[in-house]
């Protein structure tokens, strides 16, 4: 029978399948983080259930971690005793721990892919919702629960049911200024929220095969708003180039014997699919959202829906917007730049080589946080340091940062922020907090102009 | 984890589409290494003004509605994989959501804490909501065995879904580690054989 990729590691990871139930799915990488492990460790302590295979787990602090001083002791108490609770969790289960101030430190989902640990035809979980980021390398990647977390812990495996696949095309050749989060935003505000609910989607067609990894990630990273359990994007050149030389990629032979397996994972051609859509690329502009959901979005230069219903008029309300508003020019004072979404170099650069030369408006609070310490360094490398200093942008060390708040990084109330994100909860970025999702580059112009402008017809 | 295999409850309206997981309980509460107490910050930025005052307008703060049932609006969950917010439901008293339409994540992280999301039609969501709000006194009975949810009052009822693993792990309170546990040995044959990776 011809597969899809999702089939083909699906399939060679099921351990057994439970009678009228659910399968059981072996898990090659496990990512833990502060915020949803302790329990975790707790629960299997309390049972007296030793961890499995503890060399299969990688661990890092990036929630709850500050920007500034990171050498300094954690200021926040509660996020002090979590962060240690991690070491302590960590140390006493031989769990490798990139902890603040390790050179390979930074937000779990950056960095997994930057070391090579995030490999094609693997599966991965972490208790952590934008895990589907790793589907962009041929992964099935998906976020679990806290119990979930102690039982892969326990047993290296999931029990889950195999969800249901779609596939999502675009063809054709994307427009001027029009990045990888336009893509993946235009996607969501099409089909909904909900509509992934249920299904694993893989990515194909042109767009997604020209895009850098760096894009792929940004897309597959955001398949989680539209309520699906993960993406993935067939592995390419593109992808074997991007892993090759990394601390843990396969070295020499072991590496082209893996890449002539990694080939075989591609989708059948004669593949089906539980559901298709196909979208074409010259519809795709530069997006931004304008409600409390990531689904909430319009081209930059559109106008707000007219929509009659009592939940999307609560929103509204909300963000303080009105029915059939144009978001142009409307004013902004807090942009920040980073994320699991788009923190990674080549999101920098897009922002720097947007920004060289010019100033940030006075209006605006520009913040830039690297998702690595290792994307903080070549952030340096490659000078883009200086080009934000001049433009008045902060720079701050890596971590989740203004993406949830859990650190002193918050948006105050009523505050618009054009965030490069993934989401625009309801007091997401800080209580009373208003998010509007956007890309780096329009991020980027806003912080220069003060205010929302449509780049896709002002250059 | 405890059994659950019948309740009959009052129930607590909430009609509000794609409740995430950032309202039903916010980041900044995330901080804690244990699973008590997080029922206090349920729904905190709906339920308390920013200065800590009571919003009188929310529905858990209106003491005519009171029950272990929460009928929320479609796409109940979404967002965030904490399961902050299932301890956070639990603990706050609540046996049972019901909603038209639950986010994955969280469906699989009530199910695992002991509390049963049950999945009804639009149109039944509907008469719930309206029945519960022009009587909060009305009774809801969920049956786990016979997969079924009644309205007492009127008699109306509806059968819901479950995997029939869940269920059984529900209705006798075991949880996935105990079968993960279990089945060890299969794991590791499955380690051992397979090829690749
Ligand atoms: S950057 Fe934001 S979305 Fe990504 S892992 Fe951190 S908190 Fe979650």
């Amino acid at each position: 029978m011809e597969k899809t990729l999702f089939d083909k590691v699906w399939d060679s990871h099921v351990v057994t399948t439970i009678k009228n139930g659910p399968q059981v799915l072996y898990i090659d990488k496990h990512l833990i983080h502060e915020v949803t492990s302790p329990q975790a460790f707790q629960e299997l302590e309390n049972r007296n259930i030793p961890l499995f295979r503890p060399k299969q787990i990688v661990a890092t602090a990036d929630h709850n971690t500050p920007t500034i001083d990171q050498h300094l002791p954690v200021k926040d108490e509660l996020s002090r005793k979590q962060l240690e609770q991690l070491s302590i969790n960590c140390k006493k289960n031989n769990i490798e721990l990139y902890g603040l101030g390790h050179q390979y430190n930074g937000i779990v989902h950056v960095i997994a892919p930057e070391l090579g640990i995030t490999q094609p035809g693997m599966t991965m979980v972490c208790g952590d919702s934008h895990t589907s980021t790793h589907g962009a390398f041929g992964t099935i990647a998906f976020g679990i629960g806290t119990s979930q977390v102690a039982q892969v812990m326990a047993s290296q495996s999931v029990i889950t049911e195999k969800p249901k696949t779609m596939r999502i095309i675009v063809n054709g050749k994307l427009p001027k200024m029009v990045q990888p989060k336009d893509v993946i935003l235009y996607i969501i505000a099409k089909l909904g929220t909900n509509s992934g609910t249920g299904y694993f989607i893989e990515y194909a067609g042109e767009v997604f095969e020209n895009m850098s990894m760096e894009g792929r990630m940004t897309v597959c990273n955001m398949s989680i708003e539209m309520g699906a359990r993960g993406g993935m994007i067939a592995p390419d050149a593109s992808t074997y180039e991007y892993i090759k030389g990394r601390k843990f990629a396969p070295k020499e032979q072991e590496f082209d014997k893996r890449v002539a397996y990694w080939e075989s994972l591609k989708t059948d051609t004669n593949a089906i699919f539980d559901l298709e859509f196909t979208f074409d690329a010259t519809d795709i502009a530069p997006m931004i959202t304008y409600g409390t959901n990531p689904g909430m979005g319009i081209k930059i230069g559109e106008t707000i829906p007219t929509t009659e219903n009592e939940s999307f008029e609560k929103s509204l309300r909300y963000m303080g917007f009105e029915k059939g508003e144009s978001l142009i020019n409307q004013s902004i004072n807090y942009v920040f730049i980073g994320s699991c979404t788009n923190s990674r170099i080549e999101d920098f650069r897009v922002v720097a080589e947007y920004i060289k030369g010019k100033k940030k408006a006075l209006n605006v609070n520009a913040l830039i946080v690297p998702g690595s310490q290792l994307v903080a360094s070549q952030i340096k490398e490659e000078g883009l340091e200086s080009i934000f200093e001049e433009a008045g942008f902060k720079l701050r060390q890596p971590g989740c940062s203004a993406c949830l708040a859990m650190n002193d990084d918050k948006i105050p109330e009523g505050e618009y922020c054009v965030s490069t994100s993934n989401r625009n909860f309801e007091g997401r970025q800080g209580q009373g907090s208003r998010t509007i999702l956007a890309s780096p580059l329009v991020a980027a112009s806003v912080a220069i102009e003060g205010k929302i402008i449509d780049i896709s017809t002002t250059f | 984890m405890k059994q659950f295999k019948k309740i009959i409850s009052t129930a607590i309206p909430l009609p509000i589409e794609n409740i995430d997981t950032d309202q039903i309980i916010p980041a900044r509460f995330l901080k804690a290494t244990d699973k008590k107490g997080f029922g206090e910050n349920l729904f905190r930025d709906w339920r308390f003004h920013k200065d800590g005052s009571i919003n009188s307008e929310f529905v858990l703060n209106n003491d005519s509605f009171s029950g272990q049932i929460l009928i929320a609006g479609t796409n109940f969950g979404c967002g965030s994989s904490r399961e902050h917010a299932a301890w956070s439901i639990g603990d706050y008293g609540f046996k049972v959501v019901i909603s038209s339409f639950f986010a994955d994540i969280f469906k699989g992280n009530a199910l695992n804490n002991g509390i049963l999301p049950v999945q009804v039609s639009e149109e039944f969501l509907q008469i719930l909501l309206n029945t519960v709000k022009e009587n909060p006194q009305s009774k809801i009975e969920v049956d786990l065995e016979n997969q079924k949810i009644s309205l007492e009052e009127t008699k109306t009822s509806e059968t819901f879904e479950i995997n029939p693993y869940k269920k059984l792990c529900l209705i006798n309170g075991y949880d996935d580690i105990d079968y993960l546990i279990s089945i060890k040995d299969t794991i590791e044959t499955f380690e051992k054989n397979r090829i690749t990776i």
